[in-house]
């Protein structure tokens, strides 16, 4: 478990992985957004928490159909289900690396971006906690996507109408979080709400992707 | 017995292949799959090795006994050799990769990049992973493909060396591996004919 979790993130930190590729998408989104909705101070800080959410959303959905095309072109999916590892592991493995290589770093450099998009200060913590508590959720509802999809030439675009839908309740708690951060109200509920969705995807999610897994690879 | 088939019907995809395929393989024994191209080699094989679920009929072997290796080489081509066959010696949980390099002659490519490879060499060490599984029934499709006549030497020995030691094989060839305990089975007598029965809407048709 721990020989395929190391060796997602090298693949991913190596020349060809898709580790800048979410970064990337997520700060040309922000910082395209003021040209779109203009550069009024007082407008953009209304709407920078649920940006910030949406933009995080995007960057991840760029980076699914990674999760298992790759091993599956290359053949190693197939090696990999006939090994000793569960296909159930080897799903959360997927979904952690994936989070790994692309929520970790989306929240980490959400704060940042907030500053281009005037992010009022009292929304940073609510922002920060919810994109901690919510992007796990993305990975795993994405991983379970990738695994519905795997083995279909060019897939993203099903893959996405797949996952979006599963991806609402997350986007709406986690940027209500944020947004009543900005307001100056408790966020407490919102933020336990996704709290919550990601624990039920964590706990739920990994068995259903090993099921089609192994639908997929007959 | 190392692995006993019994009345095996495989499928690919609905589409029903192989029926009542029958045989054994003893410990120390290899069974060399022969027959037409499309004839349902491959579809064996992922059967035996459990990717694909048997229609019916019955494969006995010990849990985990089997490894499998496939057409595609399943390399890494941003790991080195020597990455990609550690990162295997892990989720198989064996230790050593040094009799896998030794046995394929990769020591001088350990530290290149599987990208980097030829064809040849890329195969090479995709059978050095089938060594570092540990596992005594080897499942190889194709394994001497894009192989040079002193590498196919040299896996023929190791083929020989491992049933020695008390594994078996079962290997879909076309070439003449020159093993002593090779048995030969020709499928083509087990190919699946008419329609599918797999597929539930060629049932309704016909």
């Amino acid at each position: 478990m721990i020989g395929l979790l190391k060796r997602d993130l090298a693949l991913a930190i190596r020349a060809g992985g898709g580790f800048g590729l979410s970064l990337a998408f997520f700060l040309i989104f922000t910082a395209l957004v003021p040209f779109g909705i203009g550069p009024e101070t007082g407008r953009l800080a209304d709407m920078a928490p649920g940006l910030l959410w949406l933009g995080a959303l995007l960057a991840c959905l760029l980076s699914l159909d990674r999760i298992f095309q790759l091993d599956w072109e290359d053949g190693s999916l197939d090696l990999l289900a006939t090994s000793p590892l569960p296909l159930e592991g080897l799903a959360a493995i997927k979904a952690l690396a994936h989070w790994l290589t692309t929520g970790l770093p989306l929240v980490v450099a959400a704060p940042i971006l907030g500053l281009m998009l005037n992010l009022p200060g009292p929304a940073y913590l609510p922002l920060i906690a919810s994109l901690l508590a919510g992007t796990p959720a993305l990975s795993a509802i994405g991983t379970f996507g990738a695994a519905l999809t795997v083995g279909i030439k060019r897939g993203g675009l099903l893959l996405s109408l797949l996952v979006l839908p599963l991806y609402v309740p997350t986007l709406i708690f986690g940027a209500l979080a944020a947004t009543r951060g900005a307001q100056g109200l408790d966020s407490t509920v919102p933020l336990v709400l996704t709290l919550g969705i990601t624990l039920g995807c964590l706990a739920l999610l990994p068995f259903a992707a090993a099921a089609v897994l192994r639908v997929n690879l007959r | 017995m190392a692995l006993t088939v019994t009345d095996l019907a495989c499928a690919r995809g609905p589409a029903q292949v192989l029926a009542n395929v029958s045989f054994s393989v003893a410990v120390g024994e290899a069974l060399i799959l022969r027959g037409p191209n499309g004839a349902g080699k491959t579809t064996l094989l992922r059967t035996l090795a459990g990717l694909t679920p048997p229609m019916s009929g019955s494969i006995n072997h010990v849990e985990g006994a089997i490894a499998y290796a496939a057409h595609a080489d399943g390399l890494k081509s941003q790991l080195t050799v020597f990455e990609n066959l550690m990162f295997w010696a892990q989720v198989f949980g064996t230790s050593s990769t040094a009799h896998a390099i030794e046995a394929f002659d990769l020591a001088a490519l350990a530290h290149r990049r599987a990208g980097e490879l030829s064809a040849g060499q890329k195969r090479r060490l995709s059978l050095a992973r089938i060594l570092v599984t540990g596992r005594p029934i080897w499942c190889l499709d194709e394994p001497t493909v894009s192989l040079d006549a002193e590498n196919t030497t040299r896996f023929a020995a190791t083929v020989k060396a491992h049933l020695a030691n008390g594994g078996s094989a079962v290997i879909a060839t076309h070439i003449d591996l020159g093993l002593p305990t090779a048995r030969v089975l020709d499928i083509t007598p087990f190919i699946a004919k008419g329609l599918s029965q797999a597929d539930p809407f060629a049932e309704a048709l016909s």
